[in-house]
């Protein structure tokens, strides 16, 4: 089904979309001329296929569960923020704080993803075949996230227990942030995350690992005066 | 929030339709910044004739014209709304201390050889309307549109600031240190006429730029001394630079084509724009100074 922002208003074409008959057995849709849209398929619910053809503004698939979201275009800020399972493709760059908070799912960014992608994540499994901006994985907190080019500076900064592949260079580490040791678990789930992102030619060992030191959010009894 | 536009041509193919293009980026930033607008155009540069840009207010024009052409012989007027265009041989300096103490309720709005600005309070697309921006014809633009937070939404608290011949600033963002560097530049000579950060920033761009600084190494050595959150974009004779303060949180986007390059708050300002969607996108990164023909 084709959805056109030209001919129908967002809010119309959302409501479409997360009100979709349990029953209908049609849940391919197209959505044509975004022209930049902030929360375009936000709070789908439901297994369902859309593909969006253009660029998209803030929020695209925000809140998503269960649905497949692919965006052949550039992203604004905050795509699949606060995502709970289903996946996000964008076939372009995103904007800053991609994957923010996201507890489930996976998104996948064939380009660039800006600053702060992955803050606060909770689960999400994040992949970008390109490179992060800085300050990417801030405070998060579960899930994976796998960068087949460089990171910018801060990477990780006060990080809680995601993992953390960078197979290019990382400009500076945040605090609390460290290089760790590549057991053969964490080749697995490197090999399972390129394979589910359509990755090939990329060496799971061509990735070094970052992970959190636990100094700065464990309890210390050194520091118990300070408590 | 606030919104910010701007566009460069870098070819002739557009300059008749450059308003129309900039009229619709700034329409679709109403929702960043619904209490004033402003838009400063770069049109018909001329070696000897000076453009004065002026908000006239509530004055009568026809009176005001009788009266400044005394004062100012041959100037030539055009009125546009509340804005009145001034054309004249005259030097800047004398135009200025003229317009100053003879009619006070007239605020030089900008000057210049090329620069045309005009900015009011109210919602983007009404103040777009009154300006007939779409009929503008020109070699770049730089619009804004205010979402007031620091001062009060006023004629002088509207952007594009203009501190200098042909310069102009639009800023998306607040500092924090505009009253000691006010204070700083006014030592050095620079007059203020409004409470606004931003005019603060124009300033500093006009010091620097005075001291023979390049667009880029001014707003480079801004990064070190403007303090805050920000994405500027500056306006010269000759081009436009934009750049984003280290932590960028204020966003911006570029759209580049072999015959203009489009900067925005957002993707959506520029989505009308011809040849968009095969134009190279990309965000311009934090702490780097990008600038087209200057």
């Amino acid at each position: 089904m084709k959805l056109d922002l030209k001919k129908k208003k967002l809010r119309e074409i959302n409501n479409t979309l997360q009100n979709l008959d349990n029953k209908k057995n049609d849940r391919d849709f197209v959505i044509i001329n975004p022209e930049g849209s902030h929360a375009l398929c936000a709070g789908l619910n439901q297994e369902m296929k859309v593909l969006i053809k253009g660029h998209v503004g803030y929020y695209c698939a925000g809140m998503n569960q269960k649905a497949h979201v692919t965006i052949d275009g550039n992203v604004g800020t905050g795509v699949a923020e606060n995502m709970m399972s289903g996946t996000v493709h964008v076939k372009g760059n995103a904007s800053q704080s991609a994957g923010a908070t996201a507890h489930g799912g996976l998104l996948v960014i064939d380009g660039d993803a800006s600053s702060r992608c992955g803050i606060s994540m909770k689960g999400v499994d994040i992949v970008v075949k390109g490179s992060v901006g800085h300050m990417s994985a801030f405070m998060a907190q579960s899930g994976t996230m796998l960068v087949c080019g460089d990171a910018g500076e801060a990477l990780g900064d006060s990080l809680y227990e995601t993992d953390i592949f960078v197979k290019g260079s990382v400009k500076s580490l945040g605090a609390d942030c460290i290089e760790k040791k590549m057991e053969k678990k964490h080749l697995n789930k490197i090999s399972a995350l390129l394979k589910k992102s359509e990755i090939k030619n990329i060496k799971p060992d061509s990735f070094k690992r970052y992970g959190s030191a636990r100094k700065l959010y464990n309890f210390n009894i050194d520091n118990v005066s300070s408590y | 929030m606030c919104g910010i536009v701007g566009i460069y041509l870098k070819t002739k193919k557009f300059e008749k339709n450059l308003g129309k293009m900039l009229s619709g980026m700034l329409n679709n930033m109403e929702s960043r910044g619904p209490d004033s607008a402003g838009f400063a155009i770069y049109k018909d540069e001329s070696k000897k004739i000076y453009k004065f840009s002026l908000c006239i207010n509530d004055l009568n024009f026809n009176s005001f014209k009788k009266e400044i052409t005394k004062k100012i012989k041959k100037a030539k007027l055009t009125q546009i709304s509340d804005h009145v265009i001034l054309k004249t041989l005259e030097q800047p300096k004398k135009v200025i201390e003229i317009i100053n103490s003879n009619f006070p309720k007239v605020s030089i709005v900008g000057y210049g050889r090329s620069i045309e600005i005009f900015k009011q309070v109210g919602n983007p697309k009404d103040v777009v309307k009154k300006f007939r921006l779409d009929s503008f014809s020109g070699t770049h633009g730089i619009g804004h549109t205010r979402m007031a937070t620091e001062s009060a939404i006023t004629t002088d608290g509207s952007h594009p600031y203009s501190t200098g011949e042909d310069e102009c600033l639009v800023h998306n963002g607040s500092l924090s240190n505009h009253n000691n560097l006010r204070r700083e530049l006014t030592k050095k000579g620079n007059v203020f006429n409004s409470e606004n950060d931003t005019e603060v920033a124009a300033g500093y761009v006009s010091n620097s730029l005075s001291n023979n600084k390049s667009l880029k190494d001014t707003l480079t050595s801004g990064l070190k001394d403007l303090d805050g959150f920000y994405t500027f974009i500056a306006g010269t004779r000759k081009g436009f630079a934009v750049v984003r303060d280290e932590i960028a949180c204020k966003p911006a986007v570029i759209a580049e084509t072999k015959n203009y390059v489009a900067i925005a708050s957002e993707f959506q300002a520029m989505a009308h724009l011809p040849d968009v969607n095969s134009a190279k996108i990309f965000e311009p990164e934090p702490g780097i100074v990008y600038s087209w023909g200057n």
